[in-house]
């Protein structure tokens, strides 16, 4: 048998070639087309100018000028920061509820694992379904509560569409937050939360001190790579209220769409969505040294 | 029951009254979903909304077969499965080379890592201009493409974990009775971690299958995913909803099927490996 280093050019740079055609792929798929985007946002193309002369940081200009973009972001925000702690806390609820024995515990579990695997689309057509003001059963269970007929617009009233949005939010993925803390909870040393409560711990003190700190590393990466989701949300949106009503609802991924497939503005679309990855990017770093630590 | 006995009883009967309420609760949607599919047009828009259908109406389905509507379910089983395979295999052989050569060290494996976090909508709007110079938007193979580049990463860093756990000894002692490496990988490696590998197939096929942003950008009418289709039935005050839940039921049927087969390793493959489960 020959060794590595005698072997024909194949056999020396084995591991490289193995390598190759992925990252010959992710480049020509994830890095040029950043690159073209860099080009063409240096440009001044529109729906009626097709000129590719570079215009300067114009583009990079009408970033900072442009409300609806800050908007936009402020509605990720927002969204992100109540739905996020929602679906955290309710979460880890179910988590603790369904960690010790449980008759069907098995088929519960098997259960949640549904919403998370829907389609956001569908999940998002299902809500508008059961939010439409007049076919569906919401309005009808809060007119049985307030006992009379209740029309709530949840997809157009100003006050109602944030609540809508984000209760489709929670119904997805607090099932996700659920998996990942029953698995960090069934991982907590049994042994430890013995002698606390040998010790005569409250359930506060041994929650805490005990199980917070074990489950902490998970919580970090269930809460980023949701984080990470929240910010690049346009599915459920586009399915309920397409960013309405007005640009209320808009969020960053329905506003680069809006800018660059229905308004084509196309080289202000690609300064936007540099923003984004650079905004993203940070975001990302952290997430990385996070999942290397869980590992 | 002495009194402790009693408590207990109290408090299992609790928390399994809450667990069947939160668990009713969570299916209630998909519950909704598939029953407006089997309502008439009638029951669908009738008020106060019905909470069962009158029969089991199958009008809404025969529409989609009729009018070919249903061939969007099969656009999405053609390029989620060939984006799959295709991903699978780069990402499996790159995933070998990272784990057992540390090819281009921790460097490479974040950089190949981070690609997965750009925003799609981010990367989609130059990869349009760049399809709509290259012919490629509405094809099967611009769809495939990038699936496969989309999930590649996740591929490639799921693989290397799972490979990671695979004893190197066992490689070693194939390598000493004459295999070449790539006869280790494949008659070795790759038996050894098949749940794994089926487990991040099935992911990949998912998010290929689940995808809406990336078609609804590249396709028209040829490629048309479901997913796509189904917001062509929405339209402000007549949406159509026999058809939307059709087409949502047959969609998402099939994704709980296979899932059903993975509850083992769905929390690593949610976690991108961080929680093994």
């Amino acid at each position: 048998m020959k060794s590595m280093q005698q072997g024909t050019f194949a056999q020396r740079n084995f591991k490289y070639l193995l390598v190759g055609p992925a990252i010959f792929v992710l480049l020509l798929i994830g890095v040029f087309p950043l690159v073209y985007l860099l080009m063409v946002s240096f440009q001044g193309i529109t729906m009626t100018e097709t000129s590719t002369d570079f215009v300067g940081a114009a583009n990079y200009k009408q970033l900072f000028e442009d409300p609806r973009l800050w908007q936009a972001l402020l509605h990720t925000v927002i969204i992100t920061a109540i739905a996020l702690p929602l679906e955290l806390v309710l979460g880890l609820a179910m988590a603790q509820l369904f960690l010790n024995p449980l008759p069907g515990r098995a088929i519960f579990i098997a259960l949640m694992v549904l919403p998370v695997v829907v389609s956001p689309i569908v999940s998002g057509a299902t809500w508008s379904l059961l939010f439409n003001h007049r076919f569906g059963p919401i309005n009808q269970i809060i007119g049985w509560l307030a006992g009379k007929e209740m029309v709530l617009l949840w997809a157009i009233n100003p006050n109602l569409v944030y609540p809508a949005i984000i209760a489709a939010e929670i119904w997805q993925w607090t099932p996700f937050m659920f998996l990942l803390l029953l698995a960090a909870l069934g991982n907590v040393d049994r042994s430890q939360l013995e002698a606390a409560a040998i010790d005569g711990a409250s359930w506060w003190r041994t929650f805490s001190r005990i199980v917070l700190p074990a489950i902490a590393p998970v919580m970090t990466v269930a809460i980023l790579i949701r984080g990470l989701d929240l910010f690049r949300l346009f599915d459920i949106i586009w399915a309920i209220t397409q960013g309405g009503p007005g640009t209320m609802t808009e969020t960053i991924s329905v506003f680069t769409y809006v800018k660059g497939f229905q308004q084509f503005e196309t080289s202000y679309t690609a300064a936007v969505a540099l923003l984004v990855v650079v905004l993203l990017s940070a975001l990302v770093m952290l997430l990385l040294r996070r999942v290397e630590l869980a590992r | 029951m002495t009194p402790l006995a009693r408590r207990r009883a109290w408090n299992l009967g609790l928390r399994l009254t809450a667990a069947v309420l939160i668990t009713l609760i969570f299916m209630f949607p998909i519950y909704w979903l598939f029953m407006i599919s089997f309502k008439t047009a009638a029951e669908i828009y009738s008020f106060p909304p019905k909470w069962y259908p009158g029969s089991f109406n199958l009008d809404s389905y025969l529409v989609l077969f009729k009018d070919g509507d249903a061939t969007t379910v099969g656009n999405s089983l053609v390029v989620a499965s060939f984006s799959t395979a295709l991903a699978m295999f780069l990402g499996f052989i790159c995933a070998y080379s990272l784990a057992r050569f540390s090819t281009g060290g921790n460097h490479l494996a974040n950089w190949i890592v981070s690609q997965r976090m750009i925003p799609p909508i981010a990367v989609v709007f130059p990869i349009f201009l760049l399809y709509v110079w290259f012919g490629l938007v509405d094809t099967y193979i611009g769809v495939i493409l990038l699936y496969t580049a989309f999930n590649l990463p996740y591929v490639i860093w799921m693989m290397r974990g799972y490979i990671l756990d695979v004893p190197p000894a066992l490689e070693e002692s194939a390598l000493v009775d004459g295999c070449t490496r790539w006869q280790v990988i494949w008659r070795v490696v790759l038996p050894m971690c098949r749940a794994g590998l089926a487990a991040t197939a099935i992911f990949t096929f998912v998010f290929a299958w689940n995808d809406f942003i990336f078609a609804l950008v590249l396709t028209r009418t040829e490629v048309a995913t479901y997913t796509v289709q189904i917001t062509h039935y929405f339209g402000g005050q007549s949406n159509f909803w026999g058809k939307i839940s059709a087409m949502s039921v047959l969609g998402t049927l099939p994704i709980f099927v296979v899932t059903a087969f993975m509850q083992r390793y769905f929390v690593r493959g949610i976690s991108l490996g961080a929680v093994k489960g």
